[in-house]
């Protein structure tokens, strides 16, 4: 018997300890210039102005854009919208989203890079940044240095400016929801209500430590919508990409030179230099990008200086890097783009009906169901209902109530209601028939209340119970 | 809670709360052989990669675990124990329900100090009584006050308690009582239906209804004795009643239990007992005017 199971020797492996939890590198982000960072300029300038100007305007005597959460009325411009309206909030919200995913599918992450107000604010934060401490290579050595007064200055230079932006964006979007004008007053006269006021520091803090502190960290670990866009993508979608086909062997070189053993890339870093989220966009697509092109204007003025080609880095697709053609194109007849066109132009025509089909006066008609057996006198029968009209004017109405029902049922009381400017009436009317003239157990009948200009209905029954 | 239940929820957090801070702590780092950017974790070929979350989100972690110990200190959820801070839903309900008052009472202020007719003349005034109505008075006395059976109705001129402003007043304030005792042993069950035929015929309606001209004379004065004896010093002789006892008229034809034969004998054979819940206290008196205020402007169309 020799069949010994054979003796296998192992040596004790390195043991090394791994932290699962990681300290934020902070991002030292290097200015650029160029064609994508102009597009960012131009279209966040126009809203950032509404965003800032849009509370402060006036519409009839009252603020043209207000969501009054108290009262539970949203105000904008002529239109006002009340909760019995609150479809149209969620079709709004539809839309936005389905807006959302086809413009990821067919353009990718645009909204990340280019209107998400995490990344406006930031790039407002870091052009400050950039102002009071200077270039990339200057802020790294002042964050190095010993504390010194001007060190010292620098920084609370910059978070004095960071917080005063903050607060102004706080205040703003408090506006929105609260008058504006006497917030400002409040604020001028320092007697703000603990309830604005806090709401106010809220998001003051709240835009301060996202911009300011934050980042790339809110993208990365905080936001839903930048982890589950990978769904909208397809290999036809544009993607911020490096061409590798292209540009390796990477390395340097002299100024407008090619050596013949290296493809485009120089390998200056600038493209990692440039990144707000601290990616190196050439090890291919990350869920870290946010698809904001500054790596494309970073290297791009690069290839000019060498005299290459630009677009080593570019806007393009899987398709067009795996198949290596440069004039790819983008094809727009594909089922995610085709399907969220179609939802997106159903859900548009819906809202817009909606919108334009707002009423001005509401009815509603609740049967009582409460004490069938009313006391009414011998040989009639009656019914009660509550009419609950709402009236969506700001002026007051004069309403009159009629029945269209058989002969027989008459509407008992008052016909005539004044409702004052957006009020809510509750008004309990009654129907009376005598008996034998009722003919069928359940009849239909219909209300009907006038303005003087326009009629509005509803339907109700009316129900022959003898006691 | 009894002091083992208190003990035992006592217990229970401080045990998960301890061991959720050793969990958190525990695995904050772990020992891995390897140096090639993973885990070391394979399960079925699949390999983890190491992906630190942010320091920050493990901080975060920290902040809620002592905002849960702060939390349990000044809140009740210790067991039996209530909380530094006093809060408790009943007291919660309370402060709301002052508010509301508060609120209410401040938008109503226009109101205050009028007299019932005054407020009766306002519409104003009336819309809100009516909202009050609705809400307090609706679930007896129908949502436009119609009434129903062996609850008044409250939009004609024909009163049980009395129809004048303080009348009204007083009934929703201090409620009322009826008593109609039961008269069958009193009265002996065979001459029940004679008293029930007299009543009928005091009123002109319910007389022809109840085809009493049908009904035997010597039968209607058996009834009329009986009714002169035992009805008359609530009723009154010609049966109209005394509001100052809630005696309702039998003259009209106006029945809170019906005014059929039969339903009247059931009324005064059985007995009534016809309750209104005082309100004082309830409603404040401000409201109580508002409520009679359009209880009054009902019976004002008639």
């Amino acid at each position: 018997m020799n069949d010994k199971i054979p003796l296998q020797e192992w040596a004790p492996a390195e043991v090394e300890e791994l932290d699962l939890y990681e300290k934020r590198e902070k991002i030292y982000t290097r200015k650029i210039e160029g064609f994508f960072q102009k597009i960012r300029q131009y279209s966040g300038w126009p809203l950032l102005l509404g965003y800032f100007v849009l509370p402060w305007l006036q519409w009839d005597d009252r603020q043209a854009v207000l969501f009054d959460l108290p009262a539970r009325k949203f105000y904008i411009f002529g239109l006002t919208i009340w909760p019995q309206d609150l479809s149209i909030l969620a079709l709004l919200l539809i839309i936005a989203a389905f807006g959302l995913f086809l413009v990821t599918t067919v353009a990718g992450r645009v909204w990340c890079g280019y209107t998400c107000p995490q990344t406006v604010w930031t790039a407002i934060f870091m052009w400050i940044e950039q102002k009071v401490e200077g270039t990339r290579n200057q802020r790294i050595k002042l964050d190095k240095q010993e504390w010194s007064l001007q060190k010292l200055a620098k920084k609370s230079a910059k978070h004095g400016m960071w917080l005063w932006v903050a607060f102004s964006t706080g205040f703003t979007f408090v506006g929105y929801f609260t008058p504006v004008y006497e917030l400002g007053w409040q604020v001028y006269s320092f007697s703000m209500p603990l309830t604005p006021l806090s709401w106010v520091v809220f998001f003051t803090l709240a835009t301060y430590i996202n911009a300011g502190w934050m980042r790339e960290q809110v993208c990365r670990h905080m936001c839903p919508y930048a982890r589950f866009q990978s769904v909208m993508f397809d290999p036809e979608t544009l993607i911020v990409s490096y061409n590798p086909n292209r540009g390796e062997p990477r390395g340097s070189r002299k100024k407008g030179t090619q050596p013949s053993d290296l493809g485009a890339c120089v390998d200056c870093q600038l493209c990692v230099q440039v990144c707000p989220t601290g990616i190196d966009i050439r090890d291919g697509l990350q869920y870290e990008c946010i698809a904001c092109a500054l790596c494309i204007d970073a290297c791009d003025s690069i290839m000019e200086k060498m005299n290459y080609p630009k677009g080593l880095i570019s806007y393009t697709t899987e398709n067009a890097i795996k198949t290596n053609t440069v004039e790819h194109g983008v094809k727009l007849l594909r089922p995610k783009v085709l399907v969220y066109s179609t939802v997106l132009c159903v859900m548009a025509s819906v809202f817009a009906w909606r919108v334009f089909s707002i009423e001005s006066l509401e009815l509603n008609v609740l049967r009582d169901r409460q004490a069938v057996n009313a006391a009414v006198a011998p040989g009639m029968v009656e019914n009660r209902y509550t009419l609950k009209i709402v009236n969506k004017n700001d002026e007051s109405k004069l309403i009159s109530l009629s029945l269209d029902a058989p002969e027989a049922l008459q509407l008992v009381g008052a016909k005539q209601i004044e409702l004052q400017p957006a009020e809510v009436v509750s008004f309990p009317v009654r129907v009376q028939a005598p008996i034998e003239q009722v003919t069928g157990l359940v009849l239909p009948i219909v209300f009907v209340i006038s303005d003087g200009n326009r009629q509005y209905t509803h339907e109700s029954r009316f129900i022959r119970s003898e006691r | 809670m009894t002091g083992f239940w208190s003990a035992w929820v006592i217990g229970l957090t401080i045990i998960t709360l301890i061991l959720l801070v050793w969990l958190l702590f525990a695995t904050r780092k772990i020992k891995v052989e390897r140096d090639d950017n993973t885990t070391g974790h394979v399960y079925d070929g699949i390999v983890e990669e190491d992906n630190p979350l942010p320091a920050w989100w493990f901080n975060m972690f920290v902040l809620t675990m002592i905002f849960g110990v702060g939390y349990l200190i000044a809140y009740p959820g210790m067991g039996s124990f209530q909380g530094m801070l006093g809060w408790s839903s009943a007291n919660e309900h309370d402060r709301r329900a002052q508010e509301l008052e508060e609120s209410f009472a401040s938008s109503i202020s226009e109101f205050h100090g009028l007299g019932v007719e005054q407020l009766a003349a306002n519409d104003r005034a009336v819309n809100m009584g009516r909202r009050l109505f609705s809400t307090n008075c609706s679930v007896c006395h129908g949502s436009a006050g119609q009434g129903g059976f062996g609850f008044p109705k409250l939009d004609d001129n024909d009163w049980q308690w009395g129809g004048s402003p303080d009348q009204i007043v007083h009934s929703i304030a201090k409620g009322r009582q009826a008593m109609m005792i039961a008269w069958k042993d009193i009265l002996g069950p065979q001459n029940l239906p004679l008293v029930a035929s007299y009543v009928a015929s005091l009123s002109e309606g319910a007389a022809a209804r109840n085809n009493i001209s049908s009904v035997a004379p010597a039968d209607l004065a058996k009834g009329k004795d009986l009714y002169m004896k035992n009805c008359v010093a609530c009723h009154g002789a010609d049966g109209s009643g005394n509001q100052l006892l809630g005696a309702p008229a039998l003259n009209d034809d106006i029945w809170l239990y019906g005014g059929s034969l039969s339903e009247i004998q059931v009324s005064f054979s059985a007995g009534r007992n016809g309750q209104m819940p005082a309100h004082q206290g309830l409603l404040s008196d401000d409201k109580i005017n508002l409520i009679a205020a359009y209880v009054l402007s009902l019976s004002a169309d008639q």
